[in-house]
């Protein structure tokens, strides 16, 4: 194909990726580096109120945001170099906190508490969602023929609903007067309070996390079950492998790029968790690196939003996407060389 | 075909195996089931510490909103044969009284008017009719399960919730045209070219899949609030505010989902043999009729398979559609966290939990009808990969 078809004929989705993702990519970076106010002028209001001969005047300083010529809030931007960055990752407060001997305080500050429930969150439903789904494929790959049909269409049901719509079926199950708190409640004798606790949210989070992605791994493992090659599980029975050795020794190994590919995905997608928070609204004892930004581009009280330090807050999650990708991106470009 | 004995599985195997399936296939479906079940019912017995007043409804029953035995088996009859209709009948009917240009067309308006006929029948005509039968039956016609739609009712004709389906469809029907249009071309492109550019891009595609949302609408806010002073100077007074505007998050979702879209729809061209090209080409055709002419008709269970995916994106957003819509123009997903923030009496959240029924019921459908596309697509990049 020759570069000019070949341009006509991916122009138009690198055109969107560029305007859409590439150049906020590069006003994100741009803007954490910057803060945008609103122009305060100072100035001095004199209220008088009737008394008998004289007047009784007060005045006061007050502020207010300087309107231009349409009668919008006039702005400046100003660079303030590292400043939205230092105020996220409060590094005082950490290095306070080592030297104090109590480093638990460090989880006090926002940033830090968000990446502790990321990294716990995605590392923990990492070996559970490939667990979880290998057993299911096991599974269904084992069931007669004619109920797979069903089993695969009720184990999609997890995977296609709406994240925050999961996650929030899930809640009402738990959380206040829920079916399974109660069986909880009546099986141990106890009052359970499932919404003030962080860590059962947390493992709720994680709950919902591997019952979302399962199927995921599921159907593929299950299209990976289909291609295992029949002669050398054959051989491995004649040299006497029990069904143990059979799955660790030749279904495992012929699976391994597909465990390999989930786990990658699952990485890029668990790290950027949020509808969790959302649904189980956790944001008081539990939020993501995603939420973080989330709620900075949220606008405050007064309608401001801190874009500058979501800014700072997105490049800062961005190095742990970089770092996770790096090592599969260096084999596919060894691969590329390879072959080229 | 017959296993060996030396393949035959002990029974403790076969009955855990069996367990154990039957244990994920209860874990799937009971949330989702549950809540199904609990939007039915009047918030008391919805809330109840006892499985079986949920499910049986006392209160509801007491409320008078129940359904006999006859109200049941009536019910089922006609979902049954709905649905066996919608797969029997509709297919045809569509295909029939459509010219095959227009198929994509004919079928949305075929699906509308099922559904429409479907509601009517089903919450006009029934209840009624079943009321004056029940009236009459005797002991089969009193009621034994509770069961009220009024939690619907107030979502979607009080609550106005059918603006923000509106909305969805809006998006959504946006995001899957303008994905796969572009998608297309560019997944042929990508399929059909080996040179360092085009892995390049795919490289660079893969990167933008990794990336969070909240950091590409970072990017975005600042620009879309204050768009109308940045644009005024090359449109003049036209200039629009993109903020809270349909069109400008359906252009952003469909960038979010081009990489993905195009590394999926080319896994799906490069199943299709060169040689087709080839002959085309040889035959006198440009690259572009060559695509249009010769590869679209035999692609189309791959841009199926990708439009689903992209449909599951625009319905299933919450971050970006909630960052960058305001409330008039709010999807469904993420006006239904305005339901269970400002959740304070039960009936609330009763009501939200039937607002999240109503967003699950078309995704329900989805699998039902596109079930083996829906794996055919999941496992398109990865087996091969």
């Amino acid at each position: 194909m020759k570069f000019r078809t070949f341009a006509a004929f991916v122009g138009p989705s690198v055109f969107m990726m560029v305007v859409f993702i590439a150049l906020p990519l590069i006003s994100v970076f741009v803007q954490s580096f910057q803060v945008t106010q609103p122009v305060i002028e100072r100035i001095e209001v004199e209220t008088c109120s009737a008394g008998f001969l004289e007047q009784t005047c007060t005045t006061r300083v007050t502020t207010r945001p300087l309107l231009d010529e349409n009668g919008q809030p006039q702005t400046t931007t100003e660079w303030v170099g590292l400043e939205s960055y230092a105020n996220l990752l409060q590094l005082d407060r950490v290095r306070n906190a080592i030297a104090a001997g109590v480093p638990e305080r460090i989880l006090q500050i926002d940033f830090w508490q968000a990446l502790r429930f990321t990294l716990t969150f995605t590392l923990l439903t990492l070996p559970l969602v490939v667990g979880l789904g290998l057993a299911i494929a096991l599974a269904v790959n084992n069931a007669a023929r004619s109920i797979r049909g069903q089993v695969i269409f009720v184990s999609l049901l997890p995977f296609i609903i709406t994240p925050v719509i999961g996650a929030l079926s899930i809640r009402w199950l738990f959380y206040g007067d829920g079916i399974v708190t109660s069986w909880l409640e009546a099986l141990m004798g106890t009052d359970i309070s499932v919404a003030a606790n962080g860590w059962a949210i947390e493992a709720l989070m994680m709950f919902y996390r591997v019952w979302h992605v399962a199927p995921f791994a599921f159907v593929i493992f299950y299209a990976g079950l289909q291609t295992v090659n029949q002669d050398t599980l054959e051989s491995a029975i004649i040299d006497g492998a029990n069904r143990w050795e059979r799955l660790k020794f030749v279904i495992v190994p012929h699976l391994m790029p597909l465990i390999v590919f989930i786990a990658l995905i699952h990485l890029m997608d668990a790290y950027r968790a949020f509808e969790e928070v959302v649904g189980f609204s956790s944001q008081a004892q539990r939020i993501t690196l995603q939420w973080l930004t989330y709620d900075l581009l949220q606008p405050d009280d007064a309608g401001n939003r801190s874009i500058s330090r979501a800014s700072a807050s997105a490049m800062l999650t961005m190095i742990g996407i970089v770092i996770i990708l790096l090592p599969p991106l260096r084999r596919t470009w060894r691969d590329h060389k390879g072959v080229s | 075909m017959a296993t060996s004995r030396a393949l035959r599985q002990p029974a403790s195997l076969r009955i855990g195996s069996a367990a154990f399936l039957t244990f994920w296939c209860l874990l799937a479906a009971f949330p989702l089931f549950w809540i199904l079940v609990m939007s039915f019912k009047s918030p008391v017995d919805a809330f109840d510490a006892s499985a079986l007043a949920v499910i049986f409804g006392p209160r509801t029953i007491a409320e008078g909103k129940g359904l006999s035995v006859i109200d049941i088996a009536v019910g089922l009859v006609f979902l049954y044969f709905a649905v066996r209709l919608a797969f029997t009948r509709l297919p045809g009917l569509v295909w029939a009284l459509t010219p095959p240009e227009l198929a994509v067309l004919g079928w949305l308006i075929g699906c509308l008017a099922y559904a429409a006929v479907f509601v009517v029948l089903l919450f006009g005509v029934l209840p009624p009719v079943l009321g004056i039968i029940d009236s009459v039956a005797g002991p089969l016609g009193q009621p034994v399960l509770g069961m009220t739609t009024e939690h619907y009712r107030a979502v979607w004709v009080e609550n106005g919730f059918y603006r923000n389906f509106i909305n969805s469809m809006i998006v959504t029907g946006g995001v899957v045209t303008i994905s796969l249009t572009v998608g297309t071309l560019a997944g042929y492109g990508l399929a059909r070219s080996g040179s360092n550019l085009a892995f390049w891009l795919l490289i660079a595609a893969l990167i933008f899949r990794a990336l969070p949302h909240s950091v590409l609408v970072a990017g975005y806010l600042p620009v879309f609030i204050n768009s109308a002073e940045i644009l005024r100077p090359i449109l003049g007074d036209a200039a629009p505010t993109l903020y809270g505007q349909p069109l400008a998050v359906i252009m952003v979702l469909v960038a979010i989902n081009q990489p993905f879209t195009i590394w999926m729809l080319r896994s799906f061209f490069q199943s299709i043999p060169m040689e087709l090209d080839e002959a085309a080409r040889v035959d006198g055709c440009t690259h572009f009729q060559a695509f249009r002419r010769v590869i679209m008709p035999v692609m189309w269970p791959g841009v199926i398979t990708t439009g689903l995916f992209s449909f599951l994106l625009g319905y299933n957003d919450f971050l970006v559609t909630s960052l960058l819509l305001d409330s008039q123009n709010q999807t469904m997903v993420p006006a239904i966290a305005g339901y269970f923030n400002r959740e304070t009496t039960t009936t609330d959240q009763v009501e939200a939990i039937a607002a999240a029924v109503s967003i699950t019921a078309p995704l329900f459908l989805l699998v039902m009808v596109f079930q083996r596309q829906i794996v055919s697509g999941l496992t398109a990049g990865a087996v091969k990969g």
